[in-house]
Parts: structure tokens; sequence; C-alpha cells
């Protein structure tokens, strides 16, 4: 089963762990704001999604299942 | 002439695993100060501090059990396991003790409650968390009346040293929450900054 | 039916019910403020079903969209909040924060009745345990509104307990996040989704937020019937709307047209017009050119990027600077922004202060450049559709303008007046500009 990465976007402080855990689905922008491709996650990279969700000091990254 | 007792080898085992402690909770509270306001470490990166903060606090859970352990196990001062958590159960140093189990059962909250963050909720969470701020002091206040160790010498600095640590991340937050733009004013800023560089 | 309703359907000729094809249907055909008399001589008292659930499968056969914007089907929001578990609230949602819009306010004032018989009649479908009327300060004086329930009270019309909340004045108040954080005590900013407020909304229940002119069509659905409101419109968009129009001369009135009509019947088109705004300021400009071929329908307007949103048209006449104009909303947008996520309240000043760029003489080549990668970063970033919606609006501006930025590239300007005439209010200034006024 697939899962997709989302971002609250209030919740979202900028912190940009999420970046620099997961650079091959996570960038930021030039404010330092991550971009999300929407794509689901690939399955090699799943359980260091799940680290990223889990190391976001705002608990905004969430993975959701893929619809 | 008597040697080093094993109870005197558990009474220093318990103070300087005691001290250590202290010491990892100082860092581990600065880190988290710091990561709250996007505060970094010159030199790590961003997950860097998170990680340490987390890693640190787990540490300090390990000193903690030791520290714990062998106060209880030492013979020659009776603390009783109740007293590791409840508050003034114990017969010995009853209030500085006291304040150990209030910290200890202050960092247990803290630890469990961000290993279960993601049940929780962020706003649950974010709420119990702000009980470091109870901890902290509560632990120095334990280290401090509990032997004296830390009142006099190198370990008096060392205290000192904590202190200001705690006392000088947690300013630079306040004075940039103070600073920080309110909400509703944080577009107009953008939009005269934007005016004023063009 | 009293003798005095029936000497009015007498000298009317018709009765509504009859004459699915006959305008007005919402606003008084009299052209004047509808109070009780008139309202119940006209359509009686609410149609209730006699229980929840029944006005639901009506709601759906009419083909019913929501009227503030989205044009979500009405019957399937009834249907979800009604399923959803607790007992809900409605909130009728007159909180018209579109400067250019005036129906929600014409209705208010003109037919309130109608809407608050919706309001009753969604309650009861859903199983509602509160009613809400959701508007703006200056739409209707509190004296009003109290003379307004009290009467309905003194008639026994309303079986769920109403009460009103006033909106903060802001952009965003009639979000359907915003107005449940309103309603639950907080600042008019939207809330990160899910839960949508059909699953939990004010106090935890589920909440069905509906615009006041989509539960106006609903009071009436529930009187005449699903093909009585299918008498006017399109197959797949039936019905009326009401549309507020602005045309090139200034002057702007609230009118009512079968989805489907025309826009060269409701603007004025010719040489004196250059463009036209659809959809208001989350809208988009079509050339006039354009406009004079398409129709107040989303079928007509979406290949040509645009749709029928809350029937905002808007004329811009000949002589103005479409780009000032576009320059000066985007930048009351902008301002209006709830400025909780980072890429919003970072990106829609950075736009704002570039499109003021392009109004101005000989911008930078870079504007366009910084243009473009400012409103890639900002789409669909935020937790609410309002940097979508304003991109829109830019998108369409930087497109039917293209000639006019040409112009100004070199120095120029088509315009021979530059008197504002998009309406753009104050924005906000503090935190308490989010919230309820005391």
């Amino acid at each position: 089963m697939s899962s997709r990465l989302r971002v609250n976007p209030i919740a979202c402080a900028g912190h940009g762990l999420c970046a620099e855990l997961l650079p091959e689905l996570i960038s930021l922008d030039e404010w330092g704001y991550p971009v999300l491709g929407g794509q689901p996650v690939p399955a090699g990279l799943d359980r260091r999604a799940r680290s990223a969700v889990a190391s976001c000091p705002a608990l905004a990254l969430l993975l959701s299942p893929a619809p | 002439m008597s040697g080093i007792t094993s109870s005197t080898a558990l009474w220093y085992a318990s103070r300087a695993t005691g001290i250590i402690c202290l010491v990892l909770l100082t860092a581990v509270m600065v880190l988290g100060i710091l990561v709250n306001r996007q505060g970094r470490l010159p030199g790590l990166p961003r997950f860097a501090v998170t990680g340490l903060h987390r890693n640190l606090s787990l540490l300090a859970v390990g000193f903690l059990a030791v520290h714990v352990a062998t106060a209880i196990a030492d013979p020659f001062v009776t603390i009783g396991l109740a007293a590791v958590v409840v508050p003034l159960a114990s017969p010995y140093r009853s209030l500085w003790i006291g304040l150990g189990a209030v910290s200890l059962d202050l960092m247990l909250v803290l630890i469990v409650t961000s290993l279960a963050r993601a049940h929780i909720g962020r706003r649950t969470w974010r709420g119990l968390h702000w009980l470091a701020y109870a901890c902290w002091p509560v632990a120095l206040a334990h280290s401090v009346g509990s032997s004296g160790d830390l009142r006099a010498g190198p370990l008096l600095a060392l205290t000192a040293a904590c202190t200001l640590a705690v006392a000088g991340a947690l300013t630079w937050r306040i004075v940039r929450a103070r600073r920080a733009t309110p909400r509703a004013r944080r577009v107009a800023v953008v939009l005269s900054a934007q005016a004023g560089a063009r | 039916m009293t003798g005095r309703a029936a000497a009015l359907m007498a000298a009317s000729g018709r009765h509504p019910g009859d004459d699915p094809a006959r305008l007005p249907r919402l606003l008084p055909a009299d052209g004047r403020p509808a109070g009780l008399p008139a309202h119940l001589a006209t359509h009686g008292p609410p149609a209730y079903r006699g229980g929840p659930g029944r006005l639901i499968a009506d709601a759906a056969e009419s083909g019913l969209t929501g009227r503030g914007g989205a044009a979500f089907p009405a019957g399937r929001k009834l249907a979800a909040v009604a399923a959803a578990g607790r007992a809900p609230v409605v909130v009728a949602n007159g909180a018209e924060s579109e400067p250019l819009s005036a129906k929600d306010a014409a209705l208010l004032r003109y037919a309130p009745h109608l809407v608050l018989d919706g309001l009753q009649l969604a309650a009861e479908a859903v199983g509602a345990r509160r009613a809400v009327l959701y508007l703006h300060a200056d739409v209707i004086s509190a004296e009003r509104l109290d003379a307004i329930f009290s009467e309905r009270r003194s008639a026994g019309l309303d079986q769920t307990a109403a009460d009103v909340v006033i909106a903060p004045p802001r952009f965003l108040s009639g979000q359907e996040t915003a107005v449940v954080s309103v309603l639950n005590g907080g600042a008019a900013l939207p809330a990160f989704t899910p839960p949508r407020p059909f699953e939990r909304g004010v106090g935890g229940a589920p909440t069905l937020v509906q615009n006041v002119e989509t539960l106006a069509h609903l009071a009436l659905i529930a009187r005449y019937g699903a093909a009585w409101f299918r008498g006017l419109g399109t197959a797949d968009e039936p019905g009326s709307m009401l549309a507020t129009v602005r045309q090139a001369d200034g002057g702007s009135a609230v009118t009512e047209a079968a989805l489907g009509t025309p826009l060269a019947d409701l603007v004025v088109l010719g040489d004196h017009v250059q463009a036209v705004l659809v959809g208001g300021y989350h809208g988009s400009w079509l050339p006039a050119s354009s406009a004079a071929l398409l129709s107040l329908s989303n079928a007509s307007l979406r290949p040509s990027g645009a749709s029928a949103g809350t029937g905002v048209l808007a004329a811009l006449p000949a002589g103005r600077c479409g780009l000032a104009e576009t320059a000066r909303v985007v930048r009351y947008l902008a301002l209006e922004s709830a400025g909780q996520c980072g890429p919003c309240l970072n990106g829609l000043p950075r736009i704002a202060a570039a499109l003021a760029d392009l109004a101005g003489s000989r911008p930078d080549n870079r504007v366009i450049a910084d243009l473009d990668r400012w409103a890639g970063l900002t789409e669909a970033r935020g937790a609410c559709h309002h940097p979508d919606g304003t991109l829109r609006f830019v998108r369409s501006a930087l497109r039917v303008f293209a000639a006019e930025i040409r112009c100004h590239q070199q120095g120029r300007c088509t315009a021979t007046s530059g008197q504002p005439f998009l309406p753009v209010p104050a924005g906000p200034a503090a935190e308490a500009d989010w919230r309820r006024p005391r």
C-alpha cells in the first residue's frame, strides 16, 4: 500500500528537517518551506519517510494513504 | 583503615550519575529551546539539533535509571522504591528526594508523550511538552538540595553554568518572540520590505 | 391561504410554482424588500417535510449547486452532513467578502425570509440542533434583524433555534473553515483540512456551511419541486443565479439570470469595454471580444479559463489600465491573507509588488520571470484556496493585458484615466480586525 506525503502549511514553521532527511522527495523553496512532489512514496523510501514525519518539530509533515 | 565500602561506592555512583543527568538535562533543555525558535548550532545541520535533543534525553533516562537504582540500593540511606515516583514518600531528606521524584515523573510524561506524538495529536503534545519548563528547575532544586556536592567548588561552578545556559537560551527565545511580527502584520511587513527593495 | 394572499396571487396572475420560466425567482418582483406578510403571500410558510432526510433527494434531483463560488452539489453536501453522526449545525453563509459582489446583501435585504426558510429547511433535512445566520455587520441593522426573527417567532415559522453571528470584515470571512473558526470563538482564519466542516466543525459537530443564495433556492425547491427548479437554465447547470454586474460606466446592479444566459445580455459590451472580469477577485479576466461570445455557465466559461463563481461580472472601460487595476486588487488580496502559511505569506506580497512594477513605467525584465517563479511557489501550497484564486486572477491578467505589458516595457501606457475603477476596501491592520466585532 503506497502512501503520500503532505504538509500542514499552517503548522509548518520552515524548520527544514524534512528536506535534510528526505532530499529525494522534499526540497525547500527560497523561503525555507518544503516543496513536495505529490507522487506516492516509493517503497524503498517508506521507512525514511516515516522517520522524517516523526522528526518534524512542528508535527507538520504527514503521511497519508494514497487515494 | 576502612576502604571504600560497597555502600560508599553506591553513594558515589548515585551522586556522579545524578550530576551527569543534570548536565544532560541542561543540554536537552537548551537544544529544545533552540529548535523551537529555529535556532541552530553553528556548523550543525537542522536535523542534528533535534536529533541531539532526542538522543541526549534518552541518554539522560539511562543515567537517571542508574542514579535512582544506586540510591535505592545504597543501605546507608533509606529511600525506598515508592519514593522514586511518589514525592515525599522518602524518610530520608523527604523534600529534596521528593523534588527528584517530581522531576522524574515529569520526565516520564515528556518522554512517553514524545514517543507517542503521532498518536496523541499535535496540540496535546505541544501543551504537555511545556512541562519541560517545570521539570528542569525541579531537577536542579533536587540536585542542589539532596547533597552538598553542588554547593561548593568546581561543582558549584558547573551548577552556575547550567543555570546560565538555560536562562540564556530562554532569554534569547523570549526576546525573539517579543520581536517576532504578529500574524496580522506579517504580510504587511513583507510588502513594505518589497517596496523598500525596489 | 388567506384572502389577502389569494387576492395578491390573482393580481399577479400566476402562482410562482406554475411558471418555472419566470424571473425573478428570489428577489421580489416589485423591487421592494419583502416583509413577512408579502413573503407569506407569495410563497407561504416554509415547506417542511415532517422529518430529517426527506428534502435531500429533491435537492439532489434539482441539480442545485452551491452559489458561494465552489458550485458543489447541494444535495451531496446535505447528505454528507446528515450522515455524519452527531446532531449537526447549519450555517447560512452570508459573509459576502468579495468587494465586487452585492448579491448576498441584496438577498438578505430584499428576501430575508426566503433565506431563513431555506436555513430552517436545511436544518430539518440534516436533523440540526442549531441554525446560524452569519453575515457582515453593515448588511442589515440589528434592529431589523431582531424584528425579522421575532416576527418569525410570533408566526411560529422556525423549527430549529436560530441565532445571528456577525462576521469580521475580512476577505476570508466566508471561507468555510474560517466561518467555523469564528463560530467557535476564534478569528476568521482558515484551518487545515481534513477534517472538513461537514465532518467536524462548530463545537466539534458536523457543520453545513451553505451560501445564503443556495438556501434561498432550496426553500423554493422545497415549495415548488425539483422539476420546477430545472425549468430554467441548462440540463447540466439548472436553475437561476444572482449576478452582480458592474457596467463600464461604474453603475452596479444585482440581477437574477438563468444559467446559460449570454454575458452580452447582462453586460453592456462595445468598443468602450476592453475586458470583462468574470467571477470576482478570484476569477478571471476575459477580453471583451471573448466575453461577447460566452454565457453565464461553467460549461461555456471553463474552456476560456473562467468560471461563473459568485456571478460577478465587471466590465473594464477602454481608457483604464488593466495592469494598474489588477495590481491594486492583488495588493488588497495579499493584505487579506491570513499569513499562516509560509508560501502564501511570502508569495502574495512579492507578487503584488511585482505587479505594481509591471503597472509602472519600464518594468525590469526580471519582473515577469520573478512573477512566474513566485506564482509557481505559491500555488496549491496553502491551507486554503486564497493563493490559488489570487493566482488565477493574476495569470488571467498577464494573458489578457499582455499587449499592455509590452507598452509599459516601452515606457507607454494606453490608459487615458488613472482613476481607480475596481473597488478595493481597506485591509486589516491588527489582530482584532480578524475577530467578531465587539
